[in-house]
């Protein structure tokens, strides 16, 4: 696979000037994801009122896949319903394994910039760290 | 010998690497190295020939497996000059060793109030063993840390050490600084606080000539896919009178006397320690290995090494805002440079060389207290064996220069 088609420009972007990089005032929820294959941790921080995430954001470090894809994340999941929140993050995670049909990937956006990891086993956890984290929050959130 | 002598020296061998003959730049030697044809031949004859599950079996080609094991734990003797080849016992890997020993040694020697010293720069498979058998037995673990330059001083160690330490661990070579541990040195300190020295030689086994008589070390671990040989083959060596008194770790088939419902008497050394059918063909294949680095021999292995450290040291240091970990001398890196890249995460800087065919590893290594030690969360690690060529380290620095740009950030 092309360079350019894996750290594209949305990638890089979202790496070097992330808009949701930084923890948000009175978070309802949050939660720290962690990435065992290289000890990346990020915190994710949620708002939720009557049941639509009013604000977010996340902090911690890793790599531009990562860091990318929660800022992103964070990005569409900021004025969406929880369970529209989720179903995104089942569509992403889906895509990462490369079971997502067209449709499901058209509705990620600019998450769907990130298709081409599904081809990158190593690359995977990176991906979707942020996403993953932010399903067990709303799944905790509902028990 | 000169360097046009060595480079072509180099050239050959390299030939005998089926994996090396691809388009890449194998650089991630410490986590595992490649397989000359001899020792590949080696098993395949083995299995071809002669195999049957041996220790057992009567009829000759039963026999022949067995010698093929022995034979395989002579040469590993031999090898590090243990005293006698009931000393070294095969097991799957270092990890595995590590395992055996801490559960097996500190079942019947550590006590409440105790204190093991565990040097900070350990992989976890040198740090978990011990650490959980310190809890189990209410001991106290010790951290021994070494200076910014990755090196144990004597203050140091002075300072880890009591009448309550039972046994120091220690790697001879660290796998993320590459720094050579003085382990005579350190053992005969060891040995005068009254108490024990394992030795983790996975890097070093396979890098330099490690003498267990002349260190004096009381156990050395290794593994065998780290020094050209098989993946699953291992070694734990101890000295007689220490693994005598040890108790089992596995229990099972091979390792016994007898068996009965009331009374059991374990299998004299070294089958004590090795339950259950064993890795014969892994065994011929480590034999392989130490054949084939004794044909090289270590001038050869050592020289190349250095002349690949040197360079790549030197080429990352005339890189704009890449750190190099540890020691800034290059005489301090055995092999290993570890790095950092400023702004970018060192899986993507492992991904982007990946790309180009270049293979070095990214992350913790396994080292994870170092990195807090450090003050790192991860780091970028080059590691080479002798089969490496001048020519590999220039394309890794080609294209490391590359990355912080391809990123989007100023060169």
């Amino acid at each position: 696979m092309d360079f350019k088609t894996f750290y594209n420009e949305v990638v890089t972007d979202h790496n070097m000037h992330p808009l949701h990089k930084h923890a948000i005032e009175n978070p309802d929820i949050e939660m720290e994801g962690v990435n065992p294959s290289c000890g990346d941790e990020i915190t994710v921080q949620l708002k939720v009122q009557d049941g639509i995430i009013t604000d977010g954001g996340f902090i911690g470090d890793g790599c531009a896949i990562s860091q990318a894809s929660a800022d992103i994340m964070i990005d569409m999941v900021i004025g969406a319903k929880v369970e529209d929140a989720q179903h995104l993050a089942g569509n992403f995670i889906k895509m990462i394994k490369g079971e997502a049909t067209p449709e499901e990937i058209d509705e990620l956006g600019e998450a769907g910039a990130l298709s081409d990891i599904s081809h990158m086993p190593a690359r995977v956890k990176c991906a979707v760290l942020g996403w993953h984290t932010v399903d067990e929050m709303i799944k905790g959130m509902n028990k | 010998m000169n360097d046009t002598e060595l480079k072509n020296l180099v050239t050959e061998y390299r030939k005998q690497f089926p994996v090396l003959q691809q388009d890449i730049a194998y650089l991630d030697n410490a986590a595992t190295t490649q397989k000359p044809v001899s020792v590949l031949d080696a098993m395949r004859k083995y299995y071809e020939e002669d195999n049957a599950n041996p220790l057992r079996g009567v009829y000759d080609l039963s026999e022949r497996a067995t010698r093929a094991y022995e034979d395989a734990r002579v040469k590993t003797a031999q090898f590090i000059n243990a005293a006698a080849p009931e000393e070294i016992i095969f097991v799957r890997n270092a990890s595995e060793a590590l395992n055996l020993l801490a559960y097996s040694w500190c079942e019947d020697n550590l006590s409440e109030g105790d204190e093991l010293v565990v040097s900070v720069m350990e992989h976890h498979s040198d740090f978990l063993p011990w650490k959980y058998m310190a809890e189990k037995k209410g001991a106290k673990l010790v951290k021994l840390e070494p200076d910014e330059t990755g090196a144990v001083t004597d203050e140091a160690l002075a300072k880890c050490l009591s009448e309550k330490t039972k046994l120091v661990a220690i790697t001879q070579v660290s796998n993320v600084l590459g720094r050579v541990n003085d382990i005579k040195h350190i053992a005969e300190k060891v040995h005068a606080a009254g108490a024990l020295i394992s030795v983790d030689g996975a890097q070093s086994v396979p890098h330099m000539k490690v003498d267990v008589r002349d260190l004096d070390c009381d156990f050395l671990s290794f593994s065998g896919h780290k020094m050209f040989g098989p993946m699953g083959i291992g070694v734990l060596y101890g000295k007689r009178e220490h693994l005598e008194k040890m108790r089992p770790f596995l229990y099972g088939g091979e390792m016994i006397a007898t068996v009965h419902w009331d009374r059991v008497t374990y299998a004299e050394l070294p089958h004590k320690f090795e339950a259950g059918t064993v890795n014969v063909g892994g065994a011929v294949g480590l034999s392989a290995a130490i054949d084939f680095i004794n044909q090289v021999g270590w001038g050869i292995i050592e020289s190349q090494e250095e002349i690949l450290t040197k360079r790549a040291i030197a080429g990352i240091k005339n890189i704009d805002k890449i750190r190099i970990i540890g020691s800034q001398n290059e005489a301090d890196h055995k092999g290993i440079v570890t790095f950092c890249v400023e702004d970018v995460h060192p899986h993507d800087v492992a991904d982007i060389l990946g790309r180009s065919g270049v293979c070095i590893r990214a992350g913790h290594h396994c080292a994870q207290p170092l990195m807090d030690h450090l003050g790192v969360k991860s780091t970028c690690r080059a590691s080479f064996a002798f089969y490496n060529t001048e020519e590999e380290v220039d394309r890794f620095l080609a294209e490391l220069s590359k990355v912080r740009g391809l990123l989007g950030y100023g060169l």
